[in-house]
């Protein structure tokens, strides 16, 4: 027994005697995770976050949170004898006057940038494979919140150093709380306790920013984690798999030295870029006065679609007597933004309505296999697509010389127009796929070999499928569309359910209407019987002109030969 | 160890009968692959090699951890480098995150090569349990809260729960309520959308420019000329006040194109002209979110927003001819005084920045 | 707007515009400054550089400007442009322009600092305007950098951003990006507003002020990086797309080479 093993028992067993956890230990040493690199996405922002709160809890140190107004007289040059806030001066001293601590900051701001870049994509991922089915609704739920909240979380810290950029963007923030109808006015005077910018603005959402939102955003990770762990992790279609298993690696050793290694590689990257690429270079857009600006003002690509949105809204305000309301700010940032995240939250509800599907999922859907859902998702991608362009319209229009009214107007356009295509184009590329999958069940791969037999005939080999490729394409679901129920029931009574059913009737035709239903397992071994069959007739064409070794059974399929046509159940 | 099984090739390859590794579908499932044996895991030279691989790359990392303190302590904070593309950079900057990213980089490059080269590589099925509870459990869980319901007399006394109700959506009320002196009003204070409807402009007010506070004489602003301006007084009232507010309101522009070119203005007769000579004043804080503004351009006279891209006329009374932006740019009427500088005629006579709800009662 | 374009074309209205250009421009500056004429006035040229630039003029400029300088229905009078105006236009390669439009894109430089100086001197001499500046008022040796910022991001950033890279106007049309831009042009470009530029006086924004301002775009000129690659200091846009693109596709493929077997 090596030392090591030795110590490691002494501690089971000093914990144990205590905690009695050993059965609890027993199971979770032992707990199997499914290896995808796509599964390593909610991880990045795992570890992003960890990577926040250390580096954050660094920055504590030397950031003063206040706006009172000092002469700067540090060791940038460039700003020396500015007047500016202390917490403006305070994150130029981080970054020039204490050692490391630009990288810090900078370490900072990548993996907040890294944090929500994950989020996304691993929401994206989660989305488009249905991991949010049942039972996983709710940790669905609970990512759109923490999604939510690490925009704001983002928002606030951009927000804090009081450096031009940020102050616009607080100065816009302003703007929109003003054009929330009735409440706006006041609402603004309360946050900033008077009139903008006021001296309390700063102190009072670095609390926000580190300590209210960090630690619903610590609570929900540990719970979102909890439950990922309770109802084990979804697997891909695959070989062995199943909705009853999962089919992966243990904990101990293999998952912690990947998983555990993961966040050091993460750490690594962020500070590797930190040591080399300036992000948020406070220092050259100088302290906040609300009378500067500067071209080009751009908040984080997080929130870069709301104001994307600001930017493309018509001039619409309404003055009813007294009394206005701003369309113009309140729709794109409030209303739109409010909607966003509702239907985000409330989608997994949405769907399961829709297609009354009450299953159990534990294995993922291939995007192909949801098209309905697929094209949903992109039309959404394609949507926030749209609003991300018209946030940068102005370097767009520099960049490519263009004209930025015309990008305007075009765009306004465009947010209503593209996402309806691109839904169309992607459901149609998701059924197509699903065709291909069809055919390859029963025909397995074009080879793209042609053979030409003594009668003179052309065929063309067909591979047999790969074990992994059918047991992937054999992992489907084929949903049916409720049926359409009757309006009256069988005595000719009015059905009270009647409006609602036909609507959900309606809504799972549409999910589920184009599916391409796979073969039986009688056709596919019909077709491979048939495959066999005849691979025996043409072997000796084969041995002839090719000399071809074909060891394991193949699949030889020729159309042209008067084979077997699949019936393809295409409703 | 129970629920573990190692996947075998017991089931045919087509994995027709193993019976209860069923999908969804309905169909039987295929049956897993069977395990191919690493090089590490037949070859112990290639298992040598991967541990001493892993290895170094520990060791390495240790190296960087110590390269980082040496840099620390010897590289100055503010010695700068020079880089081809990058250009000049904090040496210690590059250093510090160089060595600190590198080392972290190599720990979790090292434990990831370990596991992939020398743990075991055999993948592992593991049953779901049943995340529903048995209809046992289910029932016993429900009459307990039954009972503690029954005991508790929630159900019964009427009276208690009601009054307990009304306790409970009435108490969060107080945290709710303190949060009115957010804005700690002072006694005489204007209203919210009085104080947003005033700024410090008076009648007489000096217009001095933005950053050197220098008076203006109508003669120093040539037609296309720009000048960012701010009250006098401005200095003064951010020394007392110790805030930015006065600046958030009060800061404007001047502009100058020939007579001519006005097509129209917001107010003035002949007698009391809102322009002196061609120059007129406007709010520089964007009606639409409130950036302040001053991308004029001085041939269409197009003042633009920077943040939006709200475009408003400046010959043209300021209204808006583009973007997102509803109200015009307020105009400050302006004139000179006995000793030939530009000052306000009063203040604006709309109120300057965003809309706001009650924006029409001022 | 159709009885306008027609008589545009009647052979009067060459006449009349000129007539009464010259009458907007004498308008113009006896409103003006004389401070500008008194930089004008002492601005020295010879007799031989206006003679140079008469005839450079005559060659290369006058299909549009009009022999006399005194513009046309496509290009803008130069009385009263000044030498500043010539000096930045020409040296920074605006002018001669291809085509008529709302911008002139920058060019090659096709004349000599030399012959610029002449044409210079022949459009200065033909009504007081903006001078080109000497070289002790582009001298930027005592200037205050910290106030240059405070001044260009009062004056300037809004159009050329934070970092001088330019940014978008209306129509099409685009603030310049400063990185080239030498502090002779910097200095015309105040004082001359050249298309849609508004123009900052030497009243309002002093000699010294311009100098902070010229020493301030040098210090962004000389891409000092602290932190590390710029990102071409577009500010957030780019942050995000490295990001997405360099940053999410790193942890990617070590992603994908977590999760492939090992051999």
């Amino acid at each position: 027994m090596s030392a090591v093993v030795k110590a490691g028992g002494a501690v089971a067993e000093y914990t144990d005697e205590r905690l009695g956890i050993a059965p609890f230990m027993k199971r979770s040493l032992n707990k199997v995770f499914p290896d995808h690199w796509s599964f390593m996405l909610g991880e990045i922002a795992l570890y992003s976050f960890i990577i926040l709160l250390l580096s954050g809890t660094y920055l504590t140190l030397w950031f003063k949170p206040s706006m009172t107004e000092i002469v700067y007289n540090g060791s940038y040059v460039p700003l020396d004898g500015v007047k500016m806030s202390e917490a403006y001066a305070s994150t130029l001293n981080i970054s020039f006057d204490v050692r490391g601590g630009l990288l810090m900051r900078q370490i900072h701001h990548w993996a907040a940038l890294f944090f929500l870049v994950a989020m996304t994509v691993h929401m994206l991922r989660v989305f488009f494979t249905g991991a949010f089915r049942k039972p996983r609704e709710l940790n669905w739920v609970m990512g759109a919140g923490l999604l939510t909240l690490g925009i704001l979380e983002g928002f606030a810290g951009y927000s804090l150093p009081d450096d031009l950029l940020s102050g616009t963007g607080l100065r816009i923030a302003e703007g929109i709380v003003l054009a929330i109808p009735i409440i706006g006015t006041w609402a603004s005077f309360l946050l900033f306790n008077g009139e903008f910018p006021g001296l309390d603005f700063i102190p009072r959402l670095y609390t926000v920013h580190v300590l209210l939102i960090p630690g619903i955003i610590l609570a929900l990770v540990t719970v979102h984690l909890m439950l990922v762990w309770h109802q084990k992790h979804t697997q891909y279609p695959g070989p062995g798999r199943t909705e009853k298993n999962v089919v992966g690696f243990p904990l101990l050793p293999v998952y912690m030295a990947k998983a555990g290694g993961f966040f050091f590689i993460v750490f690594g990257v962020t500070a590797l870029m930190s040591a080399i690429i300036t992000i948020n270079p406070i220092w050259a857009f100088g302290p906040y006065t609300p009378d500067q600006v500067s071209a080009g003002s751009q908040p984080d690509w997080y929130m870069g679609w709301l104001d994307g949105a600001v930017r493309i809204t018509p001039n619409w305000e309404w003055n009813i007597g007294a009394y206005s309301i701003s369309w113009n700010i309140f729709l794109p940032a409030v209303v739109l933004a409010g909607a966003v995240f509702t239907v985000m939250g409330a989608y997994p509800f949405i769907e399961r309505w829709a297609t009354g599907d009450n299953r159990e999922h534990h294995i993922l859907d291939r995007p192909r296999n949801a098209p309905t859902r697929t094209a949903l998702g992109a039309m959404a991608i394609a949507f926030y697509g749209m609003l991300w362009i018209s946030g940068g319209n102005d370097i767009i229009a520099t960049t490519f010389d263009l004209s930025i009214n015309t990008i305007t107007y075009v765009l306004r356009i465009a947010i209503f127009v593209v996402p309806p295509i691109i839904f169309i184009i992607t459901k149609r590329i998701c059924l197509s796929l699903q065709r291909r999958d069809h055919d390859k069940l029963l025909h397995g791969i074009e080879s793209g070999n042609i053979l030409r037999t003594p009668e003179g005939e052309f065929i063309e080999i067909h591979l047999p499928l790969g074990d992994k490729e059918k047991a992937k394409i054999l992992g489907k679901v084929d949903h049916t569309p409720i049926a359409l129920e009757s309006d009256v029931d069988e005595n000719g009574v009015a059905n009270p359910k009647g409006r609602t059913a036909r609507l959900r009737a309606k809504f799972s035709h549409w999910f589920y209407g184009d599916n391409v239903y796979l073969p039986t397992a009688a056709e596919i071994e019909a077709a491979e019987a048939h495959a066999a069959h005849e691979y025996h007739e043409q072997h000796s064409v084969i041995d002839d002109f090719r000399g071809l070794e074909v060891t394991s059974e193949p699949v030889l399929h020729s159309p042209a030969i008067g084979g077997h046509e699949p019936n393809a159940h295409e409703h | 160890m129970s629920d573990i099984a190692t996947p075998g090739t017991t089931a045919d390859e087509h994995g027709h009968d193993s019976g209860d590794l069923e999908l969804p579908n309905g169909r039987p499932a295929p049956a897993p692959l069977p395990h191919e044996p690493r090089r590490a895991d037949v070859d112990p030279k290639a298992a040598r090699r991967a541990e001493r691989q892993v290895s170094t790359m520990f060791l390495l990392a240790s190296l960087l951890v110590i390269a980082f303190i040496v840099a620390y302590i010897a590289i100055d904070k503010n010695v700068v480098i020079a880089l081809p593309v990058i250009g000049t950079m904090s040496a210690s900057n590059l250093a510090l995150g160089l060595t600190f990213g590198l080392a972290v980089f190599l720990i979790g490059a090292g434990a990831i090569h370990w596991a992939k080269k020398l743990m075991p590589d055999v993948e592992v099925v593991q049953e779901r349990h049943v995340l529903e509870s048995s209809p046992a459990d289910r029932e016993e869980a429900i009459s307990v809260f039954d009972a503690g319901a029954q005991e508790s007399g929630f159900g019964s006394r009427k009276i208690i729960r009601r009054t307990l109700i009304t306790a409970l959506a009435l108490f969060p009320l107080p945290l709710v309520i303190i949060l009115r002196d957010l804005w700690v009003t002072p006694t005489d204070s204007p209203s919210p959308n009085e104080l947003l409807s005033e700024t410090i402009w008076t009648k007489g007010e000096r217009i001095v420019t933005d950053g050197s506070y220098r008076p203006i004489r109508p003669e120093d602003i040539p037609v296309g000329g720009l000048v960012n301006v701010v009250p006098a007084s401005l200095e003064k009232v951010e020394e007392v006040e110790g805030t930015l507010n006065a600046r958030a309101k009060a800061a404007s522009i001047l502009v100058r194109m020939t007579p001519a070119e006005i097509r129209s203005q917001q107010g003035g007769s002949a007698e009391e002209p809102w322009d002196v000579h061609g120059i007129l004043a406007f709010s520089k804080i964007c009606t639409h979110v409130g950036c302040p503004i001053s991308l004029y351009q001085q041939r269409t006279h197009q003042l633009l927003c920077p943040c939006h891209q709200s475009t408003f006329d400046l010959a043209d009374s300021a209204k808006v001819v583009f973007g997102p932006a509803a109200r015009r740019m307020p105009q400050l009427p302006i004139t000179v005084d006995a000793e030939g500088y530009l000052v306000a005629r009063s203040d604006f006579q709309e109120h300057v920045g965003p809309s706001f709800w009650e924006q029409g009662s001022s | 707007m159709n009885s306008m374009a027609a008589r545009r074309r009647h052979p009067a209205t060459l006449v009349v515009m000129l007539l009464l250009g010259l009458l907007v421009t004498g308008v113009i500056y006896a409103a003006v400054d004389s401070g500008t004429s008194a930089q004008a006035a002492d601005q020295k040229w010879s007799e031989t550089q206006v003679e140079a630039g008469k005839k450079l003029f005559a060659e290369g400029c006058s299909s549009c400007h009009g022999l006399g300088g005194g513009g046309s229905s496509i290009a803008p009078t130069l009385i009263g442009s000044g030498a500043a105006a010539v000096d930045f236009q020409v040296s920074t390669g605006r002018m001669p322009l291809a085509a008529p439009g709302s911008q002139a894109p920058v060019k090659g430089v096709i004349y000599s600092q030399a012959e610029i100086d002449a044409m210079a001197a022949w459009v200065a001499s033909l009504a007081p305007g903006p001078a080109v500046p000497s070289d002790a008022m582009l001298d930027t040796s005592k200037a205050d950098l910290a106030m240059g910022g405070e001044l260009f991001r009062t004056n300037c950033a809004q159009c050329h951003s934070f970092a001088g890279k330019g940014g978008a106007l209306s129509d099409g049309t685009a603030a310049p990006t400063l990185m080239n831009a030498t502090p002779r042009q910097i200095y015309t470009a105040m004082v001359t507003g050249p298309a849609s530029m508004p123009v900052f006086s030497n009243a309002t924004l002093t000699i010294e002020d311009k100098q902070s301002i010229i020493k301030w775009i040098g210090s962004l000129q000389a891409n000092d990086n602290p932190g590390g690659l710029s990102l071409s200091r577009l500010g957030p846009v780019t942050e995000g797309l490295f990001v997405w693109i360099v940053g999410l596709g790193a942890l990617i493929i070590v992603a994908i080479w977590i999760g492939v077997k090992a051999k």
